[in-house]
């Protein structure tokens, strides 16, 4: 595996940032160093994000490189890869992602296919980001995890950051690709604080991250639940079972390798996803640990996802349908046969 | 109750283009124009021959009966403005000034082919001739267009977009969505609505409530303009209206061009749900090249002028249609290259 200027031990050049400040960071640092780099969005402006991710932006950077859209996803994703087209460096926001639905034919017929259709004469380096998945009580039509939809359309690089240093790095790193990028963040983690390097640091894309070494069993998750695993791993490790926990980070490309190395050590493997189980990054991970790693497997792999049905409202229901910190101990349990 | 008196459309109290007048051209102009209009009229038939012969696969979309837009249009361009049009694209592309040659390879699908045999016949571009596609998806190319125009306006480079598209696009949500955010941004571009009358199998009055497609920008408050887009002189004075208005800042124009398709949607379209009388009537009365023989004889340019650039034309197809059989196809390893751009 690749080193990574984000794995870095805390330290004194340390500096204690929420996951919604390391973005915001991270477009500002590349908006000071390229002037082709912009945003576009719901209220990225003047309301300074509706999750307050872009605020300060236009403060610093004036209203022709910080736009407020109408509420037009399909045009202005279009617009925005259009520019990209032109040799310009969006950053599209979109309020969530279950918005970009209707603008998801500009992210995959005219961003992602262009440089290939074109003979790679045409590029496309845009970013589309903003919060995925599951919020809090929203609903099934704010509450979706778009991630298996985008990481299987070859043409797109798709990121999806847990802590703030990854946020900060990635996302610099998206800025800086050339190729169209879909960055999911969320909501749920973008008030939480973890230590981010001072400086520059510039993540390389692609590659996952061992968040906690273990020899027992493989947790891989991304996104949410890479907390989910990280608290799974404490309960099991009071248990007598290390959890090594793999963070994907990028879900295309996919780092299989990490995950098949740690899978060769520990001979046991979990995925937790939060989103539905069917055609999922689970079900892929999966697969590749059967195609590719069938003889390091000491037990079947387990998925911890969310239930198959669309996110209820209730109180209840909802944390019934949604991935959960005591579902992964159960699975890691079952799969190194304790419990 | 609204107050007695007539009330004028908002758009009629906007700022709009001057009245454009029929484009008064030079002898070089007129040649230009005609030698413009007959290669892509020639390139086509070739390339219809082509599909029949079973070179070109899939879609193939021809501008038979439409030359006098593009060329009206984008001879009156300069190398800072950008034209991004749909699938029926290879005479915007040839316009643009691109080698015929490896426009009708990238039809037959050869690595010489503009997007190395990749695109095929919907998706080509070339961003050196600021020809940016060549899009599959119906009217997809107008919020991309006004993208370019966000370009052009954010780099201060003073060029201006054309964004082309048919009637049955102008019926597309995301239509209507570039035409909010271009004229409020006022993005320096062109809408060209190609009124060939069907969508498709769709006669335009069979698909839209408004057919005065020049109209469609009103809530919008874009004004509109109207040509026929069967005289390309028309056209060509409409386009430097319409130019002169978009490069001076004021945002966007919608010029709608009454045009016609001889063949078929497709190749594969037989076209059944018109007849063939009226085919025949366009043909006869209308055709854009024929058409320009009056102003071809008043400026003194003869037949046997004419004949000889239709020889030197039909060379330049040929040759390209040689190129384009005998050239190879890609390598097997280029089904790998160019997904992505960087190495993750």
């Amino acid at each position: 595996m690749a080193q990574d200027s984000t794995i870095t031990a805390p330290t004194s050049d340390m500096v204690r940032l929420t996951v919604r400040e390391a973005l915001r960071d991270a477009m500002a640092e590349e908006m000071r160093a390229d002037p082709r780099v912009f945003v576009m969005g719901e209220e990225v402006a003047e309301y300074q994000g509706a999750y307050k991710v872009t605020q300060g932006l236009l403060e610093e950077f004036g209203a022709k490189r910080v736009i407020d859209t109408p509420i037009t996803e399909y045009g202005f994703a279009g617009i925005g890869t259009g520019a990209a087209m032109g040799g310009l460096r969006p950053i599209v926001e979109f309020m969530t992602f279950n918005f970009a639905m209707q603008a998801i034919d500009h992210i995959i017929n005219s961003a992602a296919k262009t440089n290939y259709m074109s003979g790679g004469q045409m590029r496309c380096p845009i970013v589309f980001r903003g919060p995925n998945g599951a919020a809090s009580r929203v609903g099934a039509q704010h509450s979706q995890n778009y991630a298996p939809w985008y990481a299987s359309v070859p043409g797109l690089v798709v990121i999806a950051p847990f802590d703030a240093a990854d946020a900060k790095s990635l996302l610099k790193a998206a800025i800086r690709s050339d190729d169209p990028v879909v960055f999911l963040e969320n909501e749920l983690v973008y008030g939480r604080s973890f230590d981010v390097p001072v400086g520059e640091h510039v993540a390389q894309i692609g590659k996952a991250r061992t968040m906690r070494p273990g020899t027992d069993v493989t947790i891989v998750s991304y996104s949410i639940g890479v907390g989910l695993a990280l608290e799974a791993a404490e309960t099991l490790a009071a248990e007598g079972i290390e959890a090594e926990v793999i963070d994907l980070r990028t879900l295309r490309p996919l780092d299989k390798d990490a995950v098949l190395e740690s899978l060769s050590r520990t001979n046991r493997l979990v995925i937790v996803e939060e989103g539905w189980p069917q055609c999922s990054i689970a079900s892929e991970i999966m697969a590749i640990a059967m195609e590719e790693g069938f003889d390091d497997l000491d037990a079947p792999v387990a998925r911890v996802t969310n239930v198959d049905v669309p996110l209820p409202y209730a109180n209840n229901l909802e944390k019934l349908a949604l991935v959960n910190t005591a579902a992964v101990v159960e699975a890691a349990r079952k799969v190194c046969y304790r419990g | 109750m609204a107050k007695a008196g007539t009330k004028i459309a908002a758009t009629d109290q906007l700022p709009k283009p001057a009245q454009p007048k029929r484009h008064v051209a030079d002898r070089n102009e007129l040649l230009r124009l005609y030698r413009e209009m007959l290669l892509i009229r020639r390139f086509e038939e070739k390339a219809g021959q082509l599909y029949g012969l079973g070179l070109i696969g899939g879609f193939c979309h021809l501008y038979i009966g439409q030359e006098a837009v593009a060329a009206g249009i984008q001879t009156a361009l300069t190398d800072k403005d950008s034209v991004i049009t749909g699938y029926r694209d290879h005479g915007h592309m040839l316009l643009c000034g691109i080698d015929p040659k490896i426009v009708m390879a990238e039809l037959t699908g050869r690595e010489a082919g503009i997007s190395r045999g990749k695109g095929g016949s919907m998706h080509m571009f070339s961003v050196d001739h600021k020809f940016y596609g060549g899009h599959g998806i119906v009217g997809a190319q107008v919020p991309l267009g006004a993208g370019l125009a966000f370009a052009h306006k954010y780099n201060e480079d003073g060029g201006i977009c054309v964004a082309y598209f048919g009637d049955g696009a102008a019926n597309q949500g995301q239509v209507y969505e570039a035409f909010n955010m271009a004229a409020l941004w006022k993005l320096p571009i062109i809408f060209v609505v190609e009124n060939n009358r069907y969508a498709m199998g769709t006669a335009v009055t069979r698909s839209s409530a408004e057919t005065h497609f020049w109209r469609r920008g009103e809530a919008f408050r874009i004004p509109g303009m109207v040509c026929n887009g069967m005289d390309v002189l028309e056209v060509r004075g409409t386009a430097e209206a319409a130019i002169d208005f978009v490069r001076a800042g004021n945002g966007p124009v919608i010029v709608e061009a009454q045009t016609y398709r001889y063949r078929g949607h497709s190749m594969s379209d037989p076209a059944k749900y018109r007849s063939r009388e009226e085919v025949q009537q366009v043909r006869e009365k209308s055709d854009p090249i024929e058409g320009l023989k009056d102003d071809l004889d008043a400026a003194g340019i003869h037949e046997d002028e004419l004949k000889a650039i239709d020889k030197e034309i039909r060379a330049i197809v040929n040759e390209a249609a040689d190129f384009a059989e005998t050239s190879p196809e890609p390598d097997a390893a280029e089904l790998y290259t160019d997904v992505l751009v960087g190495n993750y």
